[in-house]
């Protein structure tokens, strides 16, 4: 194991950042810490870059002791949300700037320097200013800088979330093609389930200072541990007592057995996407239940393809039947499961 | 002031942008523009009021120090008393200058990336200089390192050191005098440069000492500069304090400004001039450098 982070808990005042959080993060692959905002993953990869001290608790990297050293002797490479460009240094004088540190040879630093730029071409700019330079390629001049030390691992906190989106969407694509080709240990933060379930080879959900579930994309999206990790990896809605995704739903206009009667109370068109809100008919349909008002009765959310939409000509009124898809992944509502532990997955 | 301060490279609202009409730029739109009447007043009482208050008066200094020709100012300033004055300011500026460079940065420093126990009393602690009078700073110097029956004075004096009326207490008033003026420059550029780049640094494998050499000094190099020219102007021009730890003995312990007195007093009025406009004149240098240097770096 590449990093081993054992019974670690952070507080900052009375807030506890991480609470007894322990988690071995592979060699060699691209993990992605993923959950809310204030939910412990930065202060996490912090810690283990050695920006952040642990009230409790060790770090190993690559089978050393990093609790007590100092962040210069970790040997890890982070990256910025906000890049951290030294403004006051051209493009190539960032990347050089670990290797100048580490006093290498001049002729060597230039070329490992012209390697790097090459990698997240940048060539063209070594010589402009951050500043004169877009968020995508500063992020990518950051990049550069950071595997310029050759580190054990590399750590991304929020790496694009500073990005528009169609930028995000461009570089979190090259990252994941980058991490093939240099195949660095690369541990990123994210909030962004997309980005973690295209980019990762694991993810590891945090909330609340705590380890909900870890696994490949595959399997936290299809075995979610809690209602938790499934409502954070992608829209969830409640059908016949358990969590369900709004895509996983059929819709029929003619009756189904098994399927549930309810009337298309809102629609929403969004791209190639139609989100339906259904209110359900009550279970047992009583003739006072049916006329009570549309907006008390339990509803749906439903999604379904334009397409899809057209064909069955929906409109809001109308009277559907929603169930299940087949094969679909359902969590039981409010799950208590046993508490995921990270180590074991 | 504070917007010269941005440092180098900091986001700068792009300019003109939106504005149809560049030539006006600035301006608001006429709709709500003061009447012409009351536009012309604001002129005239603000450029009344620094030209009656500061650019009139000022000139009269180098008008009346030239005005006995241009012997008269030689004279003045061979005066022996008029040169060693002004070598002791020189002096004194330099040290408390140089001190108050590296304790001003330091506790920028300080105050900016680090929390501790007192660190809101340390901040109001620095302002105390700007808002005491001199003079009392200069009394209070007195009675902690007089050799009679100061604090530390009397210690001091028997090992030999001597502090007030002579060099090393005029420094110390001096330098208190100026402290805060370097703090108050570097500490809101370190604030709004943040710490990132200097964690970026620290995980490249910089020590704090490179760090600081290579990341945090150039970004605040121009509150640096500004802190100290501002400390440099305040330096040469200190009376107050200085005139009390001096003793003011002629020749010895008299720095410029207490020549300027003196010689005023004495009715030798051109070589109070001659001093009066030659520390004007270094002020203002200061300032014009610093004007002239700045927009190279901004631009």
């Amino acid at each position: 194991m590449s990093i081993n982070v054992s019974g670690v808990t952070k507080k900052f005042g009375d807030f506890v950042a991480l609470d007894d959080v322990s988690v071995d993060l592979p060699t060699g692959q691209l993990t992605a810490l993923l959950g809310p905002s204030g939910g412990g993953k930065s202060t996490l990869l912090r810690i283990i870059a050695g920006l952040e001290s642990a009230d409790s608790g060790t770090v190993t990297i690559e089978g050393n002791e990093a609790t007590h050293l100092p962040p210069q002797k970790r040997n890890v490479g982070f990256v910025f949300q906000h890049y951290a460009a030294f403004k006051h240094m051209s493009v190539a004088k960032n990347v050089a700037f670990g290797l100048e540190i580490r006093k290498r040879p001049k002729d060597e630093t230039a070329r490992r320097v012209h390697e790097l730029l090459e990698l997240v071409h940048l060539s063209q700019f070594a010589h402009r200013l951050p500043a004169q330079l877009s968020g995508g390629q500063r992020q990518r001049m950051a990049l550069a800088r950071a595997l310029a030390v050759e580190p054990t691992v590399l750590l991304l906190d929020e790496p694009f979330g500073a990005l528009d989106a169609k930028v995000r969407k461009e570089l979190r694509e090259w990252l994941r093609r980058l991490h093939d080709e240099v195949a660095v240990t690369t541990v990123f933060v994210t909030h962004d389930q997309e980005e973690a379930l295209e980019v990762a080879d694991e993810i590891v959900v945090i909330n609340d200072g705590r380890i909900e579930q870890v696994g490949t994309p595959d399997q936290l999206y299809d075995e979610p541990a809690n209602d938790f990790v499934m409502s954070f990896l992608g829209p969830v809605t409640r059908l016949g007592g358990s969590l369900v995704r709004p895509h996983d739903i059929d819709v029929s206009t003619t009756e189904e057995p098994g399927a549930v009667r309810g009337t298309v109370q809102r629609m929403l068109r969004v791209g190639f996407e139609v989100r339906l809100t259904v209110a359900l008919e009550p279970d047992h349909a009583g003739a006072a239940a049916s006329l009570s008002a549309p907006t008390e009765r339990e509803t749906v959310e439903v999604t379904v393809t334009r397409a899809t939409q057209r064909h069955l000509h929906l409109e809001e009124g109308q009277q559907v039947w929603v169930a299940h898809t087949e094969g679909a992944r359902a969590v039981p509502e409010r799950a208590v499961l046993p508490t995921p532990l990270a180590s074991g997955a | 002031m504070a917007s010269d301060l941005l440092p180098p490279g900091a986001p700068v609202a792009p300019e003109t942008a939106g504005d149809t009409t560049p030539g006006r730029r600035g301006r608001r739109p006429d709709r709500l523009r003061e009447p012409w009447a009351v536009r012309w007043l604001l002129r005239v009482v603000t450029v009344g009021y620094v030209f009656f208050l500061v650019a009139w008066p000022t000139s009269l200094v180098f008008r009346n120090a030239f005005a006995d020709g241009s012997q008269a100012v030689v004279d003045a300033l061979s005066d022996e008393s008029v040169r060693l004055a002004l070598q002791l300011t020189a002096e004194i500026t330099v040290w408390s200058v140089l001190i108050n460079l590296v304790f001003g940065v330091t506790i920028a420093m300080l105050l900016v990336r680090y929390r501790f126990p007192g660190k809101r009393l340390l901040s109001a602690l620095i302002d105390v200089p700007l808002s005491v009078s001199p003079v009392v700073v200069g009394l209070s110097l007195l009675l902690v390192y007089n050799g009679r029956d100061g604090l530390f004075g009397r210690t001091l004096e028997n090992i030999g050191i001597q502090i007030i009326f002579s060099a090393p207490g005029m420094v110390m008033a001096t330098t208190f005098v100026a402290l805060p003026l370097v703090i108050r420059e570097v500490v809101p550029v370190l604030q709004e440069i943040g710490d990132e780049q200097e964690q970026a640094a620290r995980s490249l494998g910089a020590n704090a000492p490179q760090t600081f050499r290579r990341i945090t000094l150039p970004a605040i190099k121009w509150a640096v500069v500004y802190g100290v020219v501002l400390s440099l102007a305040r330096s040469l021009g200190e009376f107050g304090a200085v005139k009390i730890v001096s003793g003011n003995i002629v020749n010895q312990s008299q720095t410029a400004t207490l020549v300027v007195e003196q010689k005023y007093q004495n009715f030798e009025q051109t070589s109070a001039y001659v001093v009066a406009a030659l520390l004007a004149a270094a002020a203002m240098v200061c300032l014009v450098v610093v004007a002239l240097l700045r927009p190279k770096e901004t631009s």
